[in-house]
């Protein structure tokens, strides 16, 4: 938590301001009661009118100043606590972008989307409401204490007694109802997600004819959130009655107490009412306090769920020097004996991976389900470092390279096509930042994308909503591809990023990428043998290990794992002779 | 798309929908409502004791024997007060969560029997949030009605009773001026309003832009697009601070400035009390008691006032609870008989569009006999999927007629038709639960050994063993790489050895190994039986026994395999784009 206080660098003037002037109006409400008592002690028949005026003009004045102690302090305490929310979530938002693959992987995107847009929140109103009244809650009370004890002190011993029993009271029920506030917001989200569930499978829900079973599922749920939230209840149903109980106690042992002091004429009887009316305070500001409770509790869980964000440090670093230029000649991409095993993983996705790859030649990567294509693509961009073995880029090792030059090195249209808000211009210049019209044309023209633009209203300009929903998933992969064209890398990889298309764009963009003038290095990550037969170079990947690298003639002699692959797809066709023992209809 | 949906009436007509929730509870209400009305009573008597206590003492002499009278009134007094109030809290609790809970309970059951065009027009998120969140907020509201609505009446009007009866004058003076705290809050409040509205629509900006880039973290890093996204957060970031700046000063306002009205009236009834006791209308104990009346009195306006926008924003969100509650079911079920499927597939002439503007599938003529493998192909949009919905009977054909054996399907009940059928859909839907859960989703009753036979079937046993719990490892939403699904998936129908067979791009995920290999079990499963294929992989769709090819609702050829590669059409064509590159005489 303590690396929270940073933030409130540029607000520490008004986080000490707000709950000051809170105070001194605090200090204003304490002093009514003791002006109301002298305006009734006052004798009025011997010519006390005039002082009983002054004091209602004190009373007056008091209302006043309070006031505007009080919109000086919201002022400060808006500020500050606006001030400090807003710091804290742009630091948190830089900081999740230092955060490698590794670090999203292990916290979850809706983690960190739940912490940024919702945690955050609720810290901001913690912090305003303490700024508010944490200080004047318990000044409240314990200058109403002090101000009894100046008044008479047997009297203030009453006070003594009845605040520790209240506060007492109020922190034992909310010690035991906190926890069940938890269990309630897990039952609220059990039936939140079986609702969803049910949304979301409504279509096999109904296939399957399991209506009814979906709702016995829910009503279980159900039926155990408001058990849940009976119990809370009962709990919380205490609170009010029993301190009303407590505080009328109080003030009956008070008013007792007076009377004796009255009667041995220690005590006027005006002060008895300045008595009875500091524990009627006392007992409004300590609710408010119970309530304060509640929210800060949220509010510090959110706080320390951010804070161990920004604590998270990046596992991966780079340097910041750029490494030299690369040597000409060197291949493009190497592996040397490269293993990896995600964390918490119980074996290696990848072992003993070595290859190489010339510069400007286009590699297909073939295999299975889980056989590891992903993560070898995930390895050339560098998202994970080897468990053991050199990734080499160009001559260099890849985790010698900056972070710029990384990027401007590799880049890659990802399996899943992810657009993003805003004009297609836009999207195409994550890219390339500068990216001329016309770069961007030619991109779309090789990504076969270029039709689909043109047909939009406004063309580059054509407004794409979030996560490029209002564009059909073939339309959204092929500017993804774009988007990593316009880049110009070194490096370009598509990975299996043409699932969406059919097969006669899928070849058209496939003759466009081995036709392109400017022979960069293409990686091809692909379930079909089509896509990738007519690369330089094929590896075969198989649970993992690298079963066969060649060209698809190679292969087809040599590798049985690649030959399985050939038959399961293309099993009839008649050029493909001597290939007769595949799966026959 | 119907987002600009019509809510049903106004506050008004969401109470009288609610009316029957809280009434079947009648007796626990008409409770609460005497409990309030005692405690409320009981409390502002209080004070008055209390005054009357402090009036036996005088700097002349105690009244000891009165003042303690006066004091175990009290103790008694406050005693069952509060009994009443932790009485009426648990009435309280009881109806609202008791009529949440029933309120979810109908919606759930009313979600099974809504067309799927209704659910699939409004997002799961929408629907979600309508069945959690509104229930939520309506119960937060109808909690807080109870308790404070009418508590607050009554407060009000058994203050100005006690009130009037003690003093008239400075009765006045407080019932004159409270107005004027009401206003101002009122005046700040709808201030304050405009500003957090500000402030929520700059908030949900934020959010979407947080979601995009959170969610799409890893293409940021991948295009180097960290700071670009870091400086459009601070832009928004900066917009955002100074509307919460606003609003929330604003609306801290309200606070001071009505506790200053409230010092200006405690002054008032001070100075105008202290005048009146040496005449002897007032005493002492009374002025105590003007003031704390003065001071309580403001409370329940306050209360009232939020509690009216509370119930406001409940009654709000209760509206659109009960217009999903009020969505009309699905078409009443046929009550035909069903005999055992021989898998005679029929359509007639149908017509069906999603949008009346946008017809799809008009005139659409089919004959499927028993035991053939229909596939079907074509581009996306063109109607593959809306063929299997009809099917299914999801949605219902604007005109004409589907028959199943020569029963049309609207005759026959849902659940017959459907679980005639075998489903695996592109999306690979498991429920939260245990693997053995999802296997036997169609058939819960199923043995240990069938299941296994199944998993084994789809060829997912080998990678069910290997996970932690196997069988009885609970899925998560990573847990399983969508391959993996899709063969669970699977051997969720395998199970069910349902008599005809649809699969909607049911092997897009998996590898084309594992495909040949479930294709084998499926075709061992469908030996003789009727099922339909919808494919984007030409290679899968081969050995039908009929293909149909789609183009904008219509097919626009059917045959086998060999006959249309001869007729040298769409199919064709289709086909050998897949090969394209070995026909451009590359070497082999």
């Amino acid at each position: 938590m303590r690396i929270l206080g940073r933030y409130f660098r540029g607000y520490r003037r008004e986080s000490v301001l707000a709950p000051l002037f809170k105070m001194l109006e605090a200090l204003l409400d304490l002093l009514v009661p003791i002006f109301v008592a002298w305006m009734i002690d006052t004798d009025i028949r011997a010519g006390g009118m005039d002082r009983v005026v002054w004091y209602f003009a004190a009373l007056l004045g008091l209302a006043l100043l309070g006031l505007g102690f009080s919109v000086v302090a919201q002022f400060f305490a808006a500020k500050a606590s606006v001030g400090f929310t807003g710091a804290l979530r742009q630091a948190l938002f830089d900081h999740i972008q230092t955060f490698s693959h590794g670090e999203l992987d292990r916290l979850g995107g809706d983690m960190l989307i739940t912490c940024l847009a919702d945690d955050t929140n609720q810290v901001q109103t913690g912090l305003n409401m303490s700024l508010r009244l944490l200080l004047r809650s318990p000044f409240i009370v314990f200058g109403g204490m002090a101000a009894a004890f100046a008044i008479n002190v047997r009297c203030g011993l009453v006070f003594l007694v009845a605040i520790p029993v209240l506060f007492t009271v109020i922190f034992l029920i909310m010690k035991w109802s906190i926890p069940l506030f938890g269990r309630v917001q897990a039952g609220l989200d059990k039936v939140t997600a079986l609702t969803r569930e049910n949304l979301t499978g409504v279509r096999v829900i109904r296939a399957f004819c399991r209506e009814a079973g979906a709702v016995e599922e829910f009503e279980v749920s159900n039926k155990g959130l408001t058990r849940l939230n009976l119990q809370v209840g009962r709990l919380s149903a205490l609170m009010n009655p029993l301190t009303y109980v407590l505080i009328n106690i109080a003030a009956v042992v008070l008013i007792q107490q007076s009377a004796m002091e009255v009667e041995l004429g220690a005590l006027p009887q005006g002060q008895v009412v300045a008595l009875y009316n500091y524990i009627l305070q006392i007992t409004v500001e300590l609710i408010k306090l119970a309530s304060l409770i509640i929210t800060l509790n949220k509010s510090v869980a959110c706080a320390k769920r951010t804070a161990q964000i920004l604590q998270v440090q990046p596992a991966m670093t780079y340097p910041a020097q750029d490494a030299p230029e690369p040597q000409p000649g060197a291949p493009a991409i190497a592996f040397e004996d490269v293993s990896f095993t995600y964390p918490g993983a119980g074996g290696p996705s990848l072992s003993h991976i070595t290859f190489s790859v010339g510069e400007g030649q286009t590699v297909g990567v073939i295999g299975g389900t889980g056989s590891g294509k992903s993560t070898l693509v995930n390895l050339i961009q560098r998202a994970y470092d080897p468990t053991q073995g050199v990734v080499l880029l160009r001559g260099q090792r890849a985790d010698t390279l900056s972070r710029q030059q990384l990027c401007q090195m590799v880049g890659v249209v990802p399996q899943r096509a992810m657009l993003f808000q805003g004009t297609i211009r836009e999207n195409l210049a994550w890219g390339k930042e500068d990216a001329t019209e016309e770069e961007m044309w030619r991109a779309l023209t090789l990504a076969q994308a270029r039709q689909v633009v043109e047909e939009k209203p406004g063309g580059l300009d054509f407004h794409l909503e979030p996560g490029g929903r209002n564009l059909s998933g073939g339309q959204r992969q092929r500017l993804t591809i774009a988007r990593a064209v316009v880049k110009r890398p070194d490096i370009l990889i598509l990975d299996d990023s043409s699932s969406a298309l059919d097969y006669a764009t899928d070849a058209a963009l496939r003759r466009a990428l081995y036709d392109r003038a400017e022979r960069t290095t293409t990686v091809l990550v692909s379930q079909r043998i089509a896509s990738v037969r007519q690369a330089d170079l094929i590896l075969v990947l198989d649970n993992g290990a690298l079963v066969g690298a060649g060209t698809h003639e190679q292969l087809l002699e040599q590798c049985p794992v690649y030959r399985g692959i050939y038959d399961s797809q293309v099993p009839e066709e008649p050029q493909a002779a001597g290939i007769t023992g595949g799966v026959q209809a | 798309m119907n987002t600009q949906e019509q809510y049903s009436g106004g506050t008004g007509s969401s109470l009288k929908k609610l009316l029957p929730f809280v009434g079947r509870r009648w007796p626990v209400l008409a409770l609460s409502v005497v409990l309030a009305a005692v405690s409320v009573v009981l409390q502002l008597y209080v004070p008055i004791l209390f005054g009357d206590a402090i009036d036996q003492i005088t700097e002349e002499g105690v009244h000891f024997a009165l003042l303690w009278d006066y004091l175990r009134k009290i103790l008694l007094l406050v005693g069952i007060s509060s009994v009443c109030v932790w009485l009426m809290n648990l009435c309280n609790n009881h109806l609202t969560f008791h009529v949440v809970e029933e309120i979810r309970s109908k919606a759930i059951a009313h979600l099974q029997k809504l067309p799927l065009s209704y659910l699939d027009r409004h997002s799961p998120g929408d629907l979600v949030s309508r069945m959690i969140t509104d229930t939520d907020v309506l119960s937060d509201g109808l909690l807080l009605g109870l308790t404070q609505l009418f508590a607050g009446v009554m407060t009000v009007v058994v203050t100005l009773y006690f009130m009037f009866t003690k003093n008239l004058w400075i009765s006045l003076l407080v019932v004159l001026l409270t107005p004027v705290s009401f206003v101002v809050a009122r005046l700040i409040a709808s201030r304050s309003f405009q500003l957090f509205r500000k402030q929520s629509q700059v908030r949900g900006e934020q959010t979407a832009l947080i979601d995009e880039m959170i969610g799409g973290q890893k293409v940021v890093r991948a295009f180097g697009y960290e700071q670009r996204a870091s400086q459009r957060f601070a832009q928004v970031n900066e917009a955002l601070m100074d509307a919460s700046q606003r609003a929330i000063f604003c609306s801290s306002l309200t606070n001071p400035v009505t506790r200053f009205v409230n010092g200006v009236i405690y002054a008032g009834v001070a100075l105008v009390g202290v005048m009146l006791i040496p005449g002897g209308s007032l005493t002492v104990g009374g002025l105590s008691v003007m003031l704390a009346y003065a001071n309580q009195y403001m409370k329940p306006f306050n209360d009232i006032s939020s509690v009216v926008t509370e119930l406001q924003n409940a009654m709000a969100c209760a509206s659109r609870v009960f217009a999903l509650l009020e969505e009309p079911e699905e078409r009443r079920d046929g009550t035909a008989e069903m005999a055992p499927v021989q898998g005679v597939v029929e359509m007639e002439n149908v017509c069906f569009s999603y949008q009346p503007s946008r017809p799809l599938i008009e005139g659409f003529h089919l004959r499927v006999e028993p035991g053939m493998r229909v596939a079907i192909v074509g581009p996306t949009g063109c109607g593959k999927t809306t063929l299997i919905n009809l099917i299914m009977r999801f949605y219902e054909v604007n005109s004409g007629v589907i028959r199943v054996d020569g029963a049309p399907i609207a005759s026959l009940p849902r659940h017959s038709l459907r679980r005639s059928f075998g489903m695996v859909l592109q999306d690979t839907w498991l429920k939260s639960g245990t693997v053995r859960d999802n296997i036997r989703f169609g058939r819960p009753e199923a043995s240990e050994e069938e299941v296994i036979e199944a998993a084994k079937a789809a060829h997912c046993w080998d990678f069910i063993q290997r996970l932690p719990q196997g069988l009885d490892t609970v899925l998560t939403e990573d847990s399983l790489s969508q391959g993996q699904k899709q063969l669970l998936c699977i051997a969720r129908v395998m199970l069910c050895r349902p008599p005809m067979l649809i699969l909607d791009e049911a092997t897009s995920s998996i590898d084309t190994r594992t495909e040949v290999l479930v294709q084998q079990a499926f075709d061992a499963l469908m030996e003789g039986r009727t099922s339909f294929v919808v494919a984007h992989r030409l290679s899968t769709v081969r050995d039908a026994s009929l293909i149909l090819v789609m183009k904008d609702g219509a097919i626009v050829e059917q045959g086998r395999h060999q006959e249309l590669l001869e007729a040298g059409g769409a199919y064709s064509k289709l086909y050998h784009s897949q090969f394209q590159p070995s026909q451009e005489g590359e070497a082999v």
